[in-house]
């Protein structure tokens, strides 16, 4: 790599210590280092966020860009309607499932480099309502995130800070490691399904399997003798799909003892883990 | 010059406490017309499935009855039958609530749908049937409308169990068997939130497709009106006008509506069927973050429904001051917050909404003093407020009602309501009849800006609002900019009231009723509440906010059903729009001020 740069019909020594005065030369992937600098400093204080609120916490993200916080200070006020022209994606409020798929479309629309800040405890964890039926609880689960900002809702100071944070993180990244200039970087996300419930295609096998186990325990569960099917396993094979629990008559100590450890039992018996180890890495 | 409408503001009407209807007499009337049809359980009026459409219309249509307004229709699964529960008004004479049930069998549960009686019965409906799995005979689109078509189940139902479940009540058992964390997903196969049949098999899959949103074809196809095809667009979820995660599909032709079908449920939190799991103080936060520009008025209406199951309860006069002061200042914050989103869907970009926030800000300073919060407050309890203001909050309180906030109204209004543009786009545009507006159960300005002078504060009066002096703006024709002058009188009356409760709250420290019982410790939040129903309600600014909660006298809900006001609105949607451009439904729209934490909950 570091040749020294040929000029063409113009070989004499003399002529290019007088054009060096003058001219950088350099090798290519030292320019390269010091244009990260330029190029960095030119795109963290030019972000612009695609106009692109959720829920609670879009609420205080308008309160960041307006009267009192005022967002533009940091170069970041120009809220784009529309994803192609934006860089960063503020995920702020609550992803529900029969929201993601516009999300991950959304985020495959805008071009790179693009950054996503999860902004709240809903966004980054499913926050208070993570329990429910309809709650993704992450939105990194299905888009990278560059930034987490705590709150429910963080406060519009909290937001700038995540906001100086992904400067921050802009200005340490170098144009020949950034993934997106990688050979083999595939940004796009396939857009998850809304079946029976959310259907992610990246896990497609992983969820046949555990149904077509599911089944099978079912079945087993059926031939088995009436009784049988009150047992832990049995129970298991169904974990979401169980009938109403008869209301109980006042339970000794002893018997409250063993429902708790069938509980428990129950509890193990559908910790069904079939991903391979690096899959796990895939939430990143 | 373009002529001036200007808003009726109605003398305020003689303050009568609302006699609760006379059951036993209405049940007497629809028995002498329907024999048998009818009966009263627990204050209650059961009537029989096949005549429910029949006395729904004779409840209306009968003078001497005169219930013109349904405004919510929820449902409760009982283990041995589903209840289908009417919630019902009488407009004229300001009485209510009228609770009709109907009861459905839980095996295959069908009702009569009441649409023909009550067109705003079309999306509640509806809702009953995504979430709950009831049936409406004659239902003119039964569709899911929270979630999607094609989802496993009906999440309301008791034995309907989410993936992420762990145990009837809150709060739970533990988390930490053992000295060990357990999280909810180590407990699921999937690790995720997620619930899939048993052998379902993903790649075979292949997801209903989008024509389950139908969209009817309008009357003016059936009358040959129509030359052009007609061409079907959509909007949202994702659209810088439409307020949130709220979709809209239209059918235009050339560049007028020809039908438009709200589609919602983007935001859907769960909101009941996690309510249900909560102990009853717990939901407190969770109202916040319904309307979230709102959360104090939020608050304010869970604490008085629970507070009529609690009738031993009694909110000192401080805290009932405390809590008309916070509900007002909320009213002023949302209408500047709304009514700035209004005039830059307009076209005026961002300048309005700047002047809006500016005077918000200073209220929610208010709030963070009180409550340590600048959005999600969490301020009110059954019994009183959590706290007490510090001192710092009466100097800056007096100079905004006083002051401030007065001037600011008025170069907001001058500022924008003159205005050429404002006039032409807001005039005439997405009129919503009188009539209409009763029918399709529309609530809070948008119905008080169609002519009809009904609101909760004076139609029902809780806490201590039948003090104030105070009256309620009307509108005279119900187009866009009559909602907008409707908001702004609102804005003044609530100085008004103000100015009353700041000069005349007592002094003291008695801020709650007993914080032993109703705060602090684990007996506080773990508080019973005595076996019973209520549907209670209070006027938020966006309307009326209801509660149907039925108690079984336990630590938590059994039934936990909020009747909000934006999802009303939106049924309205419709006929205000037909006729109209595609601009005018971004502006339509924006004078519903609709949020959608609360539309789905
Ligand atoms: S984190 Fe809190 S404020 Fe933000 S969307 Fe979730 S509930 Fe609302």
């Amino acid at each position: 790599m570091s040749q020294p740069i040929r000029f063409v019909g113009n070989d004499d020594e003399a002529s290019l210590e007088e054009v060096s005065q003058n001219v950088l030369v350099a090798p290519f992937d030292r320019v390269l280092d010091s244009l990260d600098g330029i190029y960095n400093w030119g795109r963290k204080n030019s972000i612009w966020p695609v106009q692109f609120g959720l829920a609670c916490c879009a609420i205080e993200m308008i309160c960041m860009a307006a009267s009192r916080f005022d967002i533009d200070r940091f170069g970041a006020g120009l809220f784009r309607a529309t994803p192609r022209q934006a860089d960063l994606m503020i995920v702020s409020g609550t992803v529900t499932k029969k929201m993601v798929p516009n999300i991950v479309r959304l985020y495959n629309q805008m071009p790179e480099p693009r950054y996503v800040l999860s902004m709240g405890a809903c966004a980054t964890g499913g926050g208070p309502f993570k329990e429910g039926y309809n709650v993704v609880s992450g939105i990194d689960r299905f888009i990278p995130v560059d930034v987490y900002v705590a709150g429910c809702p963080p406060t519009p100071q909290a937001l700038l800070n995540g906001l100086v944070e992904l400067q921050k993180l802009i200005d340490s990244q170098k144009i020949r490691e950034n993934r997106w200039y990688q050979k083999d970087y595939r940004g796009e996300i396939p857009v998850p399904v809304l079946g029976p419930d959310l259907l992610d295609q990246r896990r497609f096998d992983e969820l046949k399997k555990i149904s077509a186990a599911q089944l099978a325990a079912l079945k087993a569960a059926a031939a088995a003798p009436a009784g049988a099917a009150a047992t832990p396993s049995a129970a298991a094979a169904a974990p979401a799909a169980g009938a109403p629990p008869a209301k109980a008559p006042k339970r000794t100590p002893e018997e409250l003892a063993a429902l708790k450890a069938a509980n428990a039992a129950r509890r193990q018996a559908t910790m069904v883990d079939v991903r391979k180890p690096e899959d796990t890495e895939s939430k990143s | 010059m373009t002529m001036q409408k200007v808003t009726n503001v109605s003398p305020a009407p003689m303050t009568v406490a609302t006699p609760l209807k006379d059951v036993n007499a209405v049940a007497a009337k629809v028995n002498e017309q329907f024999p048998g049809a009818a009966s009263v359980d627990g204050g209650s009026l059961i009537v029989e499935r096949a005549q429910s459409v029949p006395v729904a219309r004779l409840l209306r249509d009968d003078p001497s009855l005169g219930v013109d307004y349904l405004e919510d229709i929820t449902s409760v699964d009982w283990p041995d039958r589903f209840d289908v529960v009417y919630n019902m008004y009488n407009t004229t004479r300001q009485e209510g609530p009228l609770r009709m049930k109907v009861k459905a069998d839980k095996a295959d549960p069908v009702v009569p749908s009441l649409v023909p009686v009550h067109p705003g019965a079309n999306l509640m409906e509806r809702e009953v049937y995504d979430l709950m799995g009831v049936k409406f005979d004659g239902h003119p689109n039964l569709k899911r409308v929270l979630l999607w078509e094609g989802f496993n189940g009906h999440p309301l139902r008791k034995d309907w169990k989410e993936a992420y479940f762990e145990e009837e009540k809150k709060p739970y058992d533990q988390r930490w068997p053992d000295g060990k964390l357990v999280r909810a997903e180590d407990r699921v196969p999937y690790k995720d939130n997620i619930v899939l049949p048993p052998g379902f098999d993903p790649s075979k899959y292949t997801a209903p497709g989008e024509d389950n949103v139908t969209l009817v074809d309008a009357d003016a196809l059936k009358k040959g009106e129509i030359r052009s095809d007609t061409l079907v667009i959509n909007m949202g979820p994702q659209h810088p006008s439409t307020h949130g995660v709220f979709r809209m599909r239209l059918r235009l032709e050339g560049e007028r509506i020809v039908d438009l079908q709200p589609v919602c449920g983007y935001l859907h939190r769960n909101h009941e069927k996690i309510g249900e799991r909560n102990a009853w103080l717990m939901n407190m936060p969770y109202t916040d973050r319904l309307d979230y520009v709102s959360s104090m008025a939020n608050n304010f209406a869970y604490a008085i429904a629970v507070e009529k199951l609690l009738p031993t309860v009694k909110v000192p006069e401080r805290a009932e001051y405390l809590r008309v002061i916070m509900a007002e200042f909320t009213r002023i914050a949302n209408h500047f917050f709304a009514l700035g989103q209004l005039l830059s869907d307009m076209g005026a970009f961002f300048t309005p909404m700047l002047y809006g926030i500016e005077e918000r800000e200073w209220i929610l300073d208010l709030f963070e003093m009180s409550s340590g919060a600048r959005m999600m407050c969490n301020y009110l309890r059954f019994g009183g407020v959590a706290k007490d203001p510090p001192d710092e909050f009466w100097p800056l309180a007096n100079k905004l009602v006083n002051d401030r906030l007065e001037r600011a109204i008025d170069r907001f209004d001058e500022l924008i309501a003159q205005n050429e543009i404002v006039l032409s786009r807001a005039q005439n545009v997405g009129v919503l009849s009188r009539a209409d507006a009763l029918a399709f159960g529309t609530v809070g300005p948008v119905l008080r800006a169609s002519g009809v002078p009904y609101d909760v504060r004076r139609a029902e009066p809780y806490s201590i609002y039948d003090r104030f002096d105070f009256s309620i703006p009307v509108g005279t024709v119900g187009d866009v900019y009559d909602r907008y002058l409707v908001r702004i009188a609102e804005m003044r009356e609530s100085l008004k009231i103000l100015r009353q409760a700041i000069k005349d709250i007592p002094g003291g420290q008695q801020y709650n009723a007993d914080p032993a019982m109703i705060y602090g410790g684990p007996k506080g939040w773990q508080l019973k509440v005595p076996k019973g129903e209520v549907y209670g309600r209070a006027e938020n600014p966006k309307g009326s906010l209801g509660f149907y909660l039925v108690s079984d006298g336990g630590t938590n809900p059994y039934r936990y059903h909020i009747h909000a006001p934006s999802y009303v609105n939106i049924g309205a949607l419709n006929v205000m729009c037909k006729g109209q451009t595609v601009a005018d439904v971004v502006i339509i729209t924006g004078s519903l001020d609709i949020v959608l934490g609360e539309l789905d909950r």
